[in-house]
């Protein structure tokens, strides 16, 4: 997908001023927010879970290589074939292919946040094969011209019932209707006969098992399933650091990421998918392809960044994310959004591309705390901004007040001064008033807020007074 | 800004019982240069502040997100030079938040103010998510007879400041904060009560610009200080 991460500013006062997204995304908040909280309930030790799953998560991603080799040995052996992609423009070639090969017309998607990093729906349009989206959220996005998901597990968050009812109305050439059930039934209807026709399924993967070759799938919807099964052809795409060792590993993770997602404790579908179709199998796959994607992820492997490969894509960040809930994802211009998006999409797509994520956050901590595996996320972002500073990277302007700031800050006399003049020269804008609004030197603060105005006099200036 | 909140510190410290010294020569811990990435800046502010208050007993701020970054980010800024990082971890150890201390350490037993009227605490991220402030405020508050503590919802919701952010994305910074103050409006508190400045700030510029000029924004040292 290309970036639009350069234009954070302007996509988040868009956000800002969309009244249905703004209305979306309050009703979003509690629902996520609540039900998570109540679920982790249930785990007699979230702490301690939350540890265990740090530490599967770090045991492989400090010998990546190691468990990768392990994963295609046995997956091999159960009749699959793995492929490695550096880039999205690799993951291309080789889907293309592997349709190509087996005469592939069209393929049914569930859903896979790599083939977004990738655009591989446009690449599969451009090769003459039919990409049909059938996770209900990401198969709304495609009929509406390929909007960009704005939540790695909830694509139509910012959406509102009214937009899908139009949408489908539209589309399907039906009559509009609003009742829900109605709206997925006749997504059903539709997706059932693409099942039914597609050579080829295209998932992502939750997590690929060392230990058996298998991938997990954790899905609401059961499509996952008719597009794992149904098809010929099954291609897995994931990123290479969702391996984990073992099935031990899996159910201890799959204690924290249904219940992070969506305050579930468990989802509708848990798959663990493992080989290609044996003779004595009544469905499957004949032919099982894992794509292991790279894309910016060996380079993070040893870095100062690596605690961000433990991520397992649960969206908890986001949804607990003051920003995020403000303005949702989209805004946030690249495939992964909220605090996990302003981490990785530097990282994937160049620290220079993204400039204004990092600074997207206001280091609260809410999706540290929340994370099922411990990413300390605020730390990174702020290890992202150090990294555009060493850089310069950052404008000159607030470079140059930074020094400044700290040069006077480190003159105790000259900063009594400054905060002296500072205090007046409010006192004298705030003209008799409790607060000021408008200020030259800070017109961002002033845009939504007026600034309280000081007391007068500096606490420096009263304290020594009061010793004399 | 608000000299009132360092006097009421001084004055709730002293009424547990504890000598004050507010050492001339300090400025700033150096929090904006380090959470914007100029290490260097932060760890020339460090530096100030280890040699400033080493020399003390305890070390008390009012905010919590001050203390934490002394406390905790010290060491972590200057972990590079052993002699420095030993000097800031034994000095973290007797850096506290003012309502902790008041709490946990002083032991305060009795405030010396008389507010009266419904308010609603607002916690501050950074004293939150990493001091672990929380019940201290709440036990101070409860001292004052007149006082009845109205909690809102999300009271643990960051309220949009975020310290630089704050001037970087001015709409989006105003745009969370408006959720806070309709949060704290619909307890039907007098005040709005937090722990650091910074919160107080955009949470009364919000207000003010949402024209609610009645609701008072005020530091939990004011309120346990206010006379009638």
């Amino acid at each position: 997908m290309k970036s639009r991460a350069h234009r954070f500013k302007e996509n988040a006062a868009a956000a800002l001023a969309n009244p249905v997204l703004q209305a979306s995304m309050r009703k979003a908040k509690g629902k996520f927010v609540d039900k998570r909280a109540i679920a982790i309930r249930e785990i007699d030790d979230f702490e301690a879970t939350r540890e265990a799953a740090k530490q599967i998560r770090n045991r492989v991603i400090e010998n990546l290589d190691l468990w990768l080799e392990k994963f295609e040995e046995t997956a091999t052996a159960r009749g699959a074939t793995v492929l490695w992609a550096k880039d999205g423009a690799e993951i291309c070639r080789h889907v293309v292919d592997v349709a190509k090969r087996h005469g592939v017309k069209k393929a049914v998607k569930s859903k896979s946040m790599l083939s977004e990093e990738a655009g591989l729906n446009l690449a599969l349009t451009a090769a003459g094969i039919q990409p049909v989206e059938t996770d209900l959220g990401e198969y709304i996005l495609q009929i509406n011209d390929n909007e960009p998901p704005s939540h790695i597990i909830a694509p139509v968050v910012h959406k509102s019932l009214d937009e899908v009812a139009d949408l489908f109305a539209k589309t399907h050439h039906t009559p509009r209707k609003t009742d829900i059930p109605a709206l997925t039934r006749e997504a059903r209807e539709v997706l059932r006969e693409h099942f039914l026709t597609a050579e080829m399924g295209i998932s992502g993967g939750n997590f690929l098992i060392a230990e058996t070759g298998s991938v997990a799938l954790v899905t609401n919807e059961g499509n996952g399933r008719m597009v794992t099964t149904l098809p010929k052809v099954h291609v897995v795409i994931t990123g290479i650091e969702k391996v984990i060792p073992t099935l031990e590993d899996l159910a201890t993770l799959m204690r924290l990421l249904p219940r992070s997602a969506t305050g579930q404790s468990i989802s509708n579908y848990v798959s663990v998918l493992t080989g290609v179709k044996r003779p004595d199998e009544p469905d499957g796959p004949e032919h099982l392809y894992f794509i292991l994607v790279d894309n910016g992820r060996a380079e993070v492997v040893g870095s100062e960044f690596q605690d961000m490969l433990r991520c397992i894509r649960c969206g908890a960040c986001m949804n607990h994310c003051p920003v995020y809930q403000t303005i949702g994802g989209q805004a946030y211009g690249w495939v992964y959004p909220g605090p996990m998006g302003s981490v990785l999409t530097p990282l994937y797509t160049g620290l220079e591309n993204a400039i204004d994520l990092p600074h997207a956050g206001t280091l609260c901590n809410q999706c540290g705390v929340v994370c099922p595996v411990k990413i300390p996320l605020p730390e990174l972002l702020r290890k992202l901004r150090e990294k555009q500073v060493e850089r310069h990277l950052r404008p000159w302007f607030e470079r140059l007040a930074f020094r400044l700031w700290a040069w006077v800050a480190s003159r105790p006399g000259l900063y009594g001064l400054g905060a002296r003049f500072a205090a007046r020269y409010l006192t004298w804008l705030a003209d008799g008033k409790g607060s000021i609004p408008a200020l030259g030197l800070a017109p961002e603060w002033t845009k939504g807020r007026d600034f309280p105005a000081p007391e007068g006099k500096t606490f420096r200036e009263l304290y020594a007074e009061k010793k004399q | 800004m608000r000299p009132r909140i360092g006097f009421a510190a001084i004055e709730l410290l002293e009424a547990a019982g504890c000598e004050v010294i507010v050492p001339a020569s300090q400025t700033c811990c150096g929090q904006p240069a380090w959470n914007s990435g100029d290490r260097a800046a932060a760890a020339q502010l460090a530096k100030k502040v280890i040699v400033e208050f080493e020399g003390f007993e305890y070390v008390v701020a009012p905010s919590g997100s001050c203390a934490d970054h002394i406390k905790n980010e010290y060491p972590v800024i200057l972990a590079d030079e052993p002699e420095w990082c030993s000097r800031a971890v034994a000095l973290g150890r007797r850096v506290y938040e003012l309502t902790d201390f008041l709490v946990n350490v002083a032991k305060l037993d009795r405030v010396p103010g008389s507010f009266a009227g419904r308010v609603t605490y607002h916690d501050s991220c950074t004293g939150l998510r990493s001091l672990g402030i929380k019940a201290q405020p709440r036990a101070l508050l409860a001292r004052l007879p007149g006082v009845e503590l109205q909690e809102m919802s999300g009271a643990e919701e960051c309220c949009g400041f975020g310290g630089t952010f704050s001037v970087k994305f001015g709409e989006l910074s105003a745009a969370i904060a408006e959720r806070k103050c309709a949060n704290a409006c619909a307890t039907g508190a007098a005040a709005i009560v937090g722990g650091d400045l910074g919160c107080l700030l955009n949470i009364e510029g919000k207000l003010r610009r949402m024209g609610d000029h009645e609701t008072q924004v005020l530091h939990i040292a004011e309120v346990l200080t206010a006379k009638p």
